[in-house]
């Protein structure tokens, strides 16, 4: 089997990211023009053979999601792309949304005449500035050569699309955090149902996806969706953008079939652990997801696979922590991040991260005891059943795996010993 | 006769409620201090017709807005995972050494200011920081002093 395929990614770099020319060139706009001639039960159907399973994390099968919107009957229907990609670690979005948003803009325009929707909303987070600028000039450029907007080829059909910048906020990824801010709102999230197919955007039904989820809908349709399938394994279709950083040699997006091995991603594609230190540790899906040792690596990329460790590929994050790495310290880290992202709405995921923080810098400064292993295991419970939104729910996956497979790093700080020499363990000295 | 700040900023948005989070971006780059006075927000207020507890609820929620004023380059550290494990926080140190500062404040020239910020998707070049719209990445200490030299001087 070939490690890399380029199907999604296969124009970027090879087209200027705004040109509508570039594009078509390419082979681009094959598929809308296709699409236009097929009733909207066939595009899902062929969504459906793909397997694509959503991309931004949650992994819920997209020919599904697209019949579901399709069979609500209340108009209108907003189309929705998040573009957020706040998971750090994730910077996938970034390469589709930078070097072919025409790709994400045909997919879009796709669904949008599946559902008859006439307005949609490329929400990209703030930091990608610039980029938020390019996807602005491609939508203009789609506009003039008569692929978007007004009479979309000539026909009946009309479509228009607008970015729309985040301010900084992780949840707001969530979606319908992220319809709130769409709204200009404070990102917060709703309580659910109604899900937003049935009350998103304006309340009006909508269909979120994630900008490779959207991104992949052009092949599917050129294609075929039993070709698309083709490349992965039985449970997941197709390829997956991955995001390598941290102690690998390689670090960048590839385009990956699903079934290939962690091992052959971190050691092959990413040149395995620079400057002849050893592997420690894996972190795969961004700061929300699980953690695990090399004897883990044998897995597939493949959801089923993965699932059956415990552990979900979410954004397709891969970072590698060398042995110059300290466990604790590690978490500590994720843990500041969720205590500055949490919104602050329900109180385990608001108060929970804070006190697990607590509680970690403990095993930092080498003060901690075994009686912290409890506590911190009893608000993890409490966060993952009761938090209100994903966020809290997922914030202490981390945690939770660097215990299962790291344990003995936790017992040593209580030790006062930090075999990383990362941990000041002043705490210790001070008593 | 010109309008304000704020109503350039609110007509370009059509004087929409539904943009607040756009327009308090815009009106964040318009005052140069990389932030938002205090009146501004209440202008907006009046002139969108919205309380000023949501105008202020939107503007504390979002990390990138400031309500006090900043240096006129904001140097912001990524102090997200990936970053840290390529060291992230020797460049935090570096750069509280190499203007004089701590993090979180502004030098007395008002030129730079000190701050983390969460994982801005340059992992594949971390560690990284931003100045402004700028990322810089895989940074040492000589770079960085660099980098720091040439804002100075571009100053003059
Ligand atoms: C806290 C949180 C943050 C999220 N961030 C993102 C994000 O940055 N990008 C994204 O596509 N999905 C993100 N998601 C998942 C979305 O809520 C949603 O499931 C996804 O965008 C749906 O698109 P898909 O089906 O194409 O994956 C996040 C979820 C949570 C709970
Ligand atoms: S889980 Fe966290 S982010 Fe989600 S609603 Fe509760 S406080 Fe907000
Ligand atoms: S972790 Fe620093 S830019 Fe992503």
């Amino acid at each position: 089997m070939a490690k890399m395929v380029r199907l999604i990614s296969k124009y970027c770099g090879n087209v200027r990211p705004d040109s509508v020319e570039d594009y078509v060139k390419a082979g681009g706009y094959a598929a809308l023009k296709k699409a236009m001639g097929m009733g909207p039960l066939d595009i899902i159907e062929e969504v459906k053979k793909s397997k694509l399973m959503g991309r931004g994390g949650a992994a819920y099968p997209t020919g599904i999601k697209w019949e579901q919107a399709y069979s609500i009957t209340k108009n209108p229907k907003y189309i929705v792309c998040n573009g957020d990609e706040g998971e750090p670690g994730t910077y996938k979005d970034r390469l589709m949304l930078g070097q072919n948003p025409l790709q994400l803009i045909e997919g879009m325009t796709i669904a949008a005449r599946v559902l008859d929707a006439r307005e949609g909303y490329i929400y990209i987070r703030g930091e990608y500035k610039a980029i938020q600028e390019t996807v602005k000039k491609a939508i203009e450029n789609a506009v003039k050569a008569g692929y978007l907007g007004d009479n979309i080829l000539g026909t009946q059909f009309s479509f228009h699309l607008e970015v729309v910048s985040g301010a900084g906020a992780y949840v707001c990824g969530e979606n319908t955090a992220l319809v709130e801010s769409i709204e200009g709102k404070a990102g917060r999230p709703r309580i659910k149902p109604p899900f937003i197919k049935n009350a998103g955007l304006y309340l009006k039904p909508t269909l979120l996806n994630n900008v490779e989820t959207f991104s992949c809908i052009p092949y599917i349709i050129d294609n075929g969706g039993d070709n698309f399938a083709s490349y992965g394994n039985e449970h997941s279709g197709g390829t997956k953008l991955v995001s390598l950083s941290g102690n690998v040699e390689n670090r960048d997006v590839y385009e990956v079939p699903f079934g290939i091995t962690l091992r052959e991603l971190v050691y092959e594609i990413g040149g395995g652990i620079p400057e002849g230190r050893t592997l420690k540790m894996v972190q795969l899906g961004g700061s929300s997801g699980a953690c695990f040792p090399e004897a883990v690596l044998d897995t597939q990329l493949c959801y089923k696979d993965l699932k059956s460790k415990g552990i979900s590929l979410g954004s397709g994050a891969v970072l590698v922590l060398d042995d110059s790495n300290c466990i604790v310290d590690f978490v500590k880290c994720i843990m500041e991040f969720f205590v500055h992202e949490s919104c602050g709405k329900c109180t385990p995921c608001r108060e929970g991260n804070r006190h697990i923080l607590m509680l970690v810098e403990k095993f930092a400064d080498g003060t901690a005891t075994k009686a912290d292993f409890e506590k911190m295991k009893r608000i993890c419970d409490t966060m993952k059943y009761g938090a209100f939104c994903g966020l809290g729910q997922t914030a202490t996956t981390a945690l939770i795996t660097c215990l299962k497979y790291f344990k003995e790093e936790f017992e040593e700080h209580i030790e006062g010993k930090c075999r990383a020499g990362v941990c000041s363990l002043n705490g210790k000295e001070a008593k | 006769m010109k309008g304000t700040v704020v109503s350039e900023v609110l007509t370009k948005y059509d004087n929409s409620k539904d943009r607040l989070v756009q327009i308090l971006l815009d009106l964040q780059e318009e005052s140069g201090q990389n932030y938002i006075p205090r009146e501004w927000l209440e202008e907006v207020s009046q002139k969108l017709d919205t309380p000023l507890t949501k105008v202020y609820d939107v503007a504390t929620f979002y990390a990138m807005y400031n309500l006090d004023p900043k240096g006129r380059y904001v140097i912001e550290v990524c102090k997200s995972a990936p970053c840290r494990s390529r060291k992230a926080e020797t460049l935090a140190q570096s750069l509280e050494k190499l203007l004089s500062i701590k993090m979180g404040e502004t030098t007395a020239d008002g030129l730079f200011t000190l701050q983390h910020t969460s994982c801005f998707g340059a992992c594949d070049i971390s560690p990284a920081i931003k100045i402004g719209e700028k990322v810089y990445g895989n940074l040492n200490e000589d770079k960085l002093a660099e980098i720091i030299r040439a804002y100075r001087e571009g100053q003059k």
